[in-house]
């Protein structure tokens, strides 16, 4: 596990982030020294051992497909910041041909 | 009795027996908060009409003959946490003006059991930090000494109970965000097993370490604060579905019968003289309280943090895409919806949200998933175990809350010298043990002039709320360490 230098760019893209060239500069040393930091647990062994999602352990939790009381339409949108005809409003996503 | 300085159960009592009103409690309480809150900063947002509002509330039904566990106590909460109607920040800019639609669980059966709520604390943006330094919002100071931090995340609510702003209040500790402050504030704080308390409500961080606790003065109000909130709740999946044990009932005078682990990793002799005669004397005063010491070990303890910096940012960088600009918060135009994406979050985050999604979406990316997270999820199932093994010779570990007091502001510039602040928590979190800080005295720190507190951590085997608010009650009740410090002056 060595700490690969983090091509900060396109890790960014992937989490929808816009950085500045300042912030991909200090980004990347600042996550090279925490790779650098999270490096000594590959001498931990862990060969043999289950992955811990969670620690407490909890089945396939179910429950009754009943309608029950939730936010109207309008307190639901009331926090969005564009909303048009009941729906969020959001820019064009399907490019023109 | 001064009611700023009572505690919730006194406070709970007198009201009950009508000695006085909520309404009394409130209006003793709401211009405190208003004029002196201004030198700590705890809250970002004062709720006093909705306090009003509770408190006529509960003088209605204590008139009816109910009888409330939190009668007219004043609570006050993370601004993590769900409240219909009030601004929920995260300390972030990208929610500063979002008003909650709906309350949380924890919050609600708090205002149900009679608590008042007096407004919205501040808090280390979506909870990532260890200082309150990371809120995008506000500056909070400890009230023990203006010029150091309140500690974090959840530093609004331990600022708040330390000043006597509020009796109570909520925190949520997902590596040590309870703890930590609470150690720093001269404050009981207190993280329940993983799944104890609902998480419904809480705005997500990373969601497999989130718990909501409380902070109180005293363990047992913390206990009384517990007793409220824990149980299962259909609104949460991963709410533990266990019969309630209630906690309040628990509280012990002695240690008798009890084995105290002292952790051979976490010797206290490298976080200089002061601190280690602080700690020394701990153990030594659970000893004389009957608790037999014996030495533990957790041998993959030390990969805690590293653990832990991979699994919450890789949590965190999922939970946090939510926040697009499109049906909460801000949003920053862009050409197209993939511009708005990056340009709304690139606006809306702090340095170091960004930096933990940062980290976490490359631990999570193709060709690093095994590497990084995998490989952090099997150290944890190492850590819990370590635990498990540990608490075959022992019923209670003891350690320190934080390795040193509170620093100043601007102390740790790196990354990594402030994730190194939670060096005890991080594991306990891991493992998904209930544990807590109970005050255990105070150095007076480098540079400073005055004694800062000191936070002795108690952790025991998941589910064992009883005994750990129990053993804490007791050592509270013989050592009294909260007491000896004086009021910060703001409090007068």
């Amino acid at each position: 596990m060595a700490a690969d230098r983090i091509d900060v760019r396109h890790v960014a893209k992937l989490a929808r982030l816009a950085l500045t060239d300042a912030e991909v500069t200090l980004y990347g040393a600042q996550l090279g020294n925490l790779l650098q930091f999270v490096d000594e647990m590959s001498e931990l062994d862990t060969e043999s051992v289950a992955a811990t999602a969670q620690v407490v352990e909890t089945r396939n939790v179910v429950r009754e497909d009943a309608v029950r009381p939730c936010l109207t339409r309008e307190a639901a949108l009331a926090g969005a910041p564009q909303t048009q005809a009941g729906f969020f409003r959001v820019p064009k996503i399907i490019a023109a041909e | 009795m001064d009611v700023r300085t009572a505690s919730a159960r006194e406070i709970a009592r007198s009201v009950n027996a009508r000695e006085r009103s909520a309404a009394e409690v409130a209006e003793a309480y709401i211009p405190h908060a208003q004029t002196t809150d201004r030198e700590i900063g705890a809250y970002l947002t004062l709720t006093p009409e909705l306090m009003r509002e509770h408190a006529a509330r509960v003088d209605a039904r204590v008139a009816a003959g109910e009888s409330l566990p939190l009668a007219g106590v004043p609570i006050a909460i993370k601004d993590n946490m769900a409240l219909r109607g009030t601004r929920t920040t995260c300390g972030s800019k990208i929610l500063e003006n979002w008003i909650a639609p709906y309350t949380g669980t924890a919050v609600e059966r708090l205002l149900a059991a009679g608590g008042l709520p007096i407004g919205k604390t501040n808090m280390d943006e979506f909870a990532m930090g260890s200082s309150c330094e990371n809120s995008a919002l506000g500056v909070t100071r400890n009230p023990y000494d203006l010029e150091r931090v309140p500690g974090g995340s959840s530093g609004g609510s331990a600022a708040a109970v330390g000043a006597c702003h509020a009796t109570l209040s909520l925190g949520s500790d997902t590596g040590g965000s309870i703890r930590e402050p609470a150690a720093f504030c001269n404050v009981v704080g207190f993280k329940p097993t993983y799944g104890r308390v609902s998480r419904y409500g809480l705005i997500a961080f990373a969601s497999s370490l989130d718990q909501i606790g409380p902070f109180a003065r005293t363990v047992e109000d913390a206990a009384l604060a517990y007793d409220a909130i824990a149980g299962h709740d259909p609104m949460d999946a991963t709410s533990l579905a266990l019969p309630l044990e209630t906690t309040a009932d628990a509280l012990r005078t002695d240690l008798r019968g009890l084995r105290v682990g002292i952790v051979k990793e976490f010797a206290t002799a490298g976080l200089g003289a002061q601190i280690d005669a602080c700690y020394t004397a701990a153990y030594a005063d659970l000893e004389k309280l009957g608790a037999e010491l014996v030495e533990v070990e957790l041998p993959t303890a030390k990969y805690g943090l590293a653990t832990y910096y991979l699994i919450a940012p890789a949590e965190c960088s999922s939970n946090l895409a939510r926040f697009d600009g499109v049906r909460y918060g801000l949003r920053v135009d862009g050409a197209d919806i993939g511009e708005m994406y990056e340009k709304t979050r690139a606006a809306g985050f702090g340095p170091e949200v960004k930096r933990r999604i940062l980290i976490g979406t490359y631990a999570l990316s193709s060709g690093y998933y095994d590497a990084y997270y995998v490989k952090a999820q099997k150290a944890r199932t190492r850590i819990a175990a370590d635990f498990a093994r540990a608490f075959e010779k022992c019923d209670l570990i003891a350690s320190p809350a934080a390795s040193t007091p509170a620093f100043g502001f601007n102390a740790k510039s790196d990354p990594v010298a402030m994730y190194l602040m939670d060096y005890y928590t991080i594991p306990v979190s891991l493992a998904g043990l209930p544990s807590l800080s109970v005050p255990c005295g105070a150095v007076v720190p480098e540079g400073g002039s005055v004694p800062m507190p000191l936070g002795l951590q108690l952790a025991s085997p998941l589910f064992t709320e009883r005994l750990l608010l129990g053993a804490a009650h007791a050592y509270e009740r013989a050592t009294l360490h909260a007491a000896k410090l004086p009021l910060p002056e703001l409090v007068k």
